[in-house]
């Protein structure tokens, strides 16, 4: 059995960053799946072999949007930057740049300071007790 | 490196934290305008210019070629300085709890009051206009009387809503009349604080350095606070004796809609 979805020693880890870190390593196994079933899927001659593949590879889509939904709901800064990307319209880099702009800005606009930043991170303070 | 040269004070890494944590535990109950206001950002120290949509005609470019400059506003640097002694973070280092970092406290009031003064009454210099004078209702005089309190807010939450301005809204109140609210108590017993609170249907706000102080809309998109780069301690220099830092922060101050609060007198 191997472990290699963990970069540092596991028995460190919180419980949660290991249930985090199998589910992205399961992501990753099922992006590659589909990607072996696109190239196989590409060269089979064999038109009942093929239908086989597309429908094993409409598994893995289901399986991995599940990982993926499932890691957006536990990082609120990663989902913030993908639903400023997914399924929208237009140049995804430019999609890509705004999002992740709006998402850390106002992420410091409730007390996290921009990265590489050395201020008090301060931020807004509406709602906040007097 | 950034701007702030922290690495090369004489300063451990305990020793900013404690700063840091000081500084943020003196700053927050003084930072009134960012209780009630909206606030964007930071955006980084080179952040330079708000914005501001609008433009100013120019003399034409050439044979039937019009030509317009963008309108931006120029953001401020605040900055105010203060000493620690350095046996004091040395004492801190070693474990002391007692450590004097009154010089952090006094620059952490000044520069508050700073923020708070230039958005409550401007900052004409940097062509900020604050929250009072560009109200263009008519001033509310708060004076002694805390008991004719309610009836000034009330007044002024009338004045709101008559144009259209709706609910909830906070009131920022200078020291004196903060104080007065929070010592008097009506007929009956009932805090003026919790009367004043079910006016407004918002918070009521402790502001240093405002003068009387203002009732403020806050259902968003009216008053618009810009930071560049948010609060932080930097390093200027030191001797045997003494580290010399500073507090520093970049914003600007927009009203967007100056008819969405009524400016409160003293």
């Amino acid at each position: 059995m191997g472990f290699d979805q963990y970069h540092e020693p596991a028995s460190e880890l919180p419980d949660e960053i290991r249930t985090f870190a199998r589910l992205c390593a399961s992501l990753t196994e099922e992006a590659e799946a589909i990607g072996w079933y696109e190239q196989r899927i590409s060269v089979e001659p064999d038109r009942e072999a093929r239908a086989i593949m597309r429908d094993a590879q409409g598994e893995e889509f289901k399986h991995f949007s599940m990982d993926l939904e499932f890691l957006l709901r536990r990082t609120p800064l990663w989902r913030e930057i993908a639903e400023g990307i997914l399924f929208q319209e237009g140049d995804i880099v430019e999609h890509g740049e705004e999002a992740e702009e709006e998402a850390t800005e106002e992420e410091a606009a409730r007390g996290a300071p921009l990265a590489g930043s050395e201020s008090l991170g301060i931020g807004s303070l509406r709602g906040s007790a007097p | 490196m950034s701007h702030l040269l922290r690495e090369h004070a004489p300063i451990t890494e305990a020793g900013w934290k404690l700063l840091d944590s000081e500084a943020e535990e003196r700053l927050k109950p003084a930072l009134a305008a960012r209780r009630l206001v909206d606030f964007a950002g930071p955006h980084g120290w080179e952040h330079s210019a708000t914005k501001l949509g609008r433009t100013d005609e120019l003399e034409s470019a050439g044979e039937e070629v019009g030509a317009r400059q963008r309108r931006v506003l120029p953001l401020v640097e605040l900055r105010a300085p203060f000493t620690v002694p350095r046996s004091e973070l040395e004492d801190a280092d070693r474990g002391a709890e007692d450590v004097d970092l009154g010089g952090l406290d006094q620059a952490a009031r000044r520069i508050a009051g700073a923020e708070n003064s230039a958005v409550f009454h401007g900052l004409s210099g940097a062509g900020i206009a604050g929250i009072s004078e560009a109200s263009p209702h008519d001033p509310i005089t708060l004076g002694e009387d805390c008991e004719r309190y309610p009836t000034h807010v009330a007044k002024a939450v009338d004045s709101l809503r008559a144009v259209g301005i709706d609910a909830p809204y906070g009131l920022a109140l200078g020291p004196e009349a903060h104080t007065r609210v929070l010592e008097t108590s009506e007929h009956g017993g009932y805090p003026m604080l919790e009367h004043l609170r079910k006016i407004l249907g918002g918070p009521i706000v402790w502001a240093p350095a405002v003068q009387g102080g203002a009732v403020v809309s806050m259902r968003g998109g009216d008053f618009l606070f810009e930071s560049g780069q948010d609060l932080s301690i930097g390093y200027e220099s030191h001797d045997a004796e003494t580290v010399q830092l500073y507090l520093e922060e970049s914003f600007n101050f927009l009203a967007a809609t100056p008819e969405a609060a009524v400016a409160l007198s003293p």
